[in-house]
């Protein structure tokens, strides 16, 4: 971004931010009748250079370290705060705009502006110039980020790509028995696809089947590879692996069959629902495997009735 | 009711992604099967579960849900809470077994069943 343009943000932001968003709110204050000599060791113990007079609820002064100084160096006798304090306090109200605050500082060359209520002239806060620069930065953060996942949402992003057939390629590898980083692969998928601004509800089909998928990997095999063909109509997710093979193809396809060992069910793996889980999230699906060769899997999740109300 | 009430009431610890507790439960679902929670769990749901490896986090990520509850005082594994901070999933502790814990939820107005 240009210079300028984080200038004109910020004269925007001025005007948007109010007083009252950031103000300090618990406010230390000291009543009319404190003697001068008590006010010391608040200044010195709190390390304020001034704070509100309150009486009765009630703004009715401010009692600085200058005046504090004033006192000192005139020698007086003690006396209540009352008769030093400054009695024409400067005040903002908690719902105008940060320039009005910026203008009050720079005209009178003040330290802070005590903040009141609009309606009941009630003590709301006080502000300084340190809080005006870090409700700035907080603000300017706050946009930076949204700024930041808008761009990563490409939406229809198919709809930028100007040729007859456009064909989107990822490849994730497997590890065999590896369930530290089971379900990568699946997670890593989803997160491409969400960026890519697919329909939630294809994204979540297409990332649960490859999941499972990825699992029976891991579980089952020494491991193998993913391929995820993604246009515009439809996510193919091809899952191949070199081995054990499924012995009787459609007895695994029933919901609860497993020949998982018991440590593998006790992590709450291999309830025998897996390959069930994929053909509810797949439009299609292909299940090929040879025992001692391996196994190939074809799920195919279309846009169109991926986006309908989801079945699982 | 945000996960936010929830913990408060049913004094639950969080464990992971402590600026992710905003969103709003919209039923909850007990079970240890992760691919039991993968078909039946809706999207916003609460999971209930006595499972701790890191997979419970990418299941719930892989589902949206809002966050998955322990039981027992069952204490997440390192690696599940890293990757639940990477998700922004919520990863809460309660002491309470599953059935009281379930109970619990299902008075303050959780259900398992879609309205």
């Amino acid at each position: 971004m240009a210079p300028n343009n984080k200038i004109s943000k910020i004269q925007e932001l001025v005007y948007e931010i109010k007083v009252g968003e950031v103000m300090k709110k618990d406010v230390f204050t000291v009543s009319p009748r404190t003697h001068m000599s008590v006010l010391r060791l608040i200044l010195q113990d709190k390390r304020f250079s001034g704070t509100p007079v309150i009486d009765k609820g009630k703004l009715v002064g401010i009692i600085s370290v200058e005046d504090f100084i004033k006192w000192l160096a005139d020698r007086e006798q003690d006396c209540p705060i009352s008769e030093k304090m400054t009695r024409c306090v400067r005040t903002l109200y908690a719902d105008e705009p940060l320039t009005h605050a910026i203008n009050k500082f720079e005209r009178h060359g003040f330290g802070r502006l005590v903040v009141i209520d609009r309606q009941n002239g009630k003590l709301r806060g006080i502000i300084t110039k340190g809080d005006i620069v870090e409700g700035l930065l907080k603000k300017l953060e706050v946009d930076y980020d949204d700024d930041e996942t808008r761009r990563r949402r490409i939406r229809h992003f198919f709809e930028d790509i100007l040729a007859d057939k456009a064909t989107l390629l990822f490849h994730y590898d497997v590890i065999g028995h590896d369930f530290q980083r089971a379900g990568e692969c699946a997670s890593r998928l989803k997160a491409t696809l969400k960026r890519l601004g697919l329909h939630p509800q294809v994204t979540r089909r297409v990332a649960i089947a490859t999941y499972e998928a990825e699992m029976n990997l891991v579980i089952y095999t020494d491991g193998g590879h993913i391929r995820v063909r993604v246009e515009p109509h439809e996510i193919l997710v091809r899952v191949e692996d070199s081995g054990p093979g499924i012995p009787d193809v459609e007895k695994a396809m029933q919901p609860g069959y497993s020949t998982a060992p018991e440590w593998i069910r006790e992590l709450g793996f291999g309830a025998g629902m897996g390959l069930d889980n994929i053909r509810k999230c797949a439009s299609k699906m292909a299940l090929r495997s040879t025992v001692g060769k391996g196994t190939r899997l074809r799920i195919c999740v279309s846009v169109e009735n991926g986006a309908e109300n989801e079945t699982n | 009711m945000k996960l936010t009430e929830l913990i408060q009431k049913l004094n639950l610890s969080v464990r992971s992604a402590k600026g992710h507790l905003e969103r709003e439960i919209t039923g909850g679902y007990a079970s240890d099967l992760l691919s039991d929670v993968l078909a039946n769990c809706k999207e916003g749901n609460i999971w209930i579960t006595l499972q701790i490896h890191q997979n419970i986090a990418a299941v719930a990520s892989m589902k949206d849900l809002v966050g998955i509850i322990l039981v027992n005082g069952r204490e997440p594994e390192p690696e599940t809470i890293e990757k639940a901070e990477a998700e922004n999933i919520p990863v809460m502790v309660s002491e309470l077994p599953t059935f009281e814990l379930v109970g619990k939820l299902y008075n303050l107005g959780v259900s398992g069943l879609e309205e």
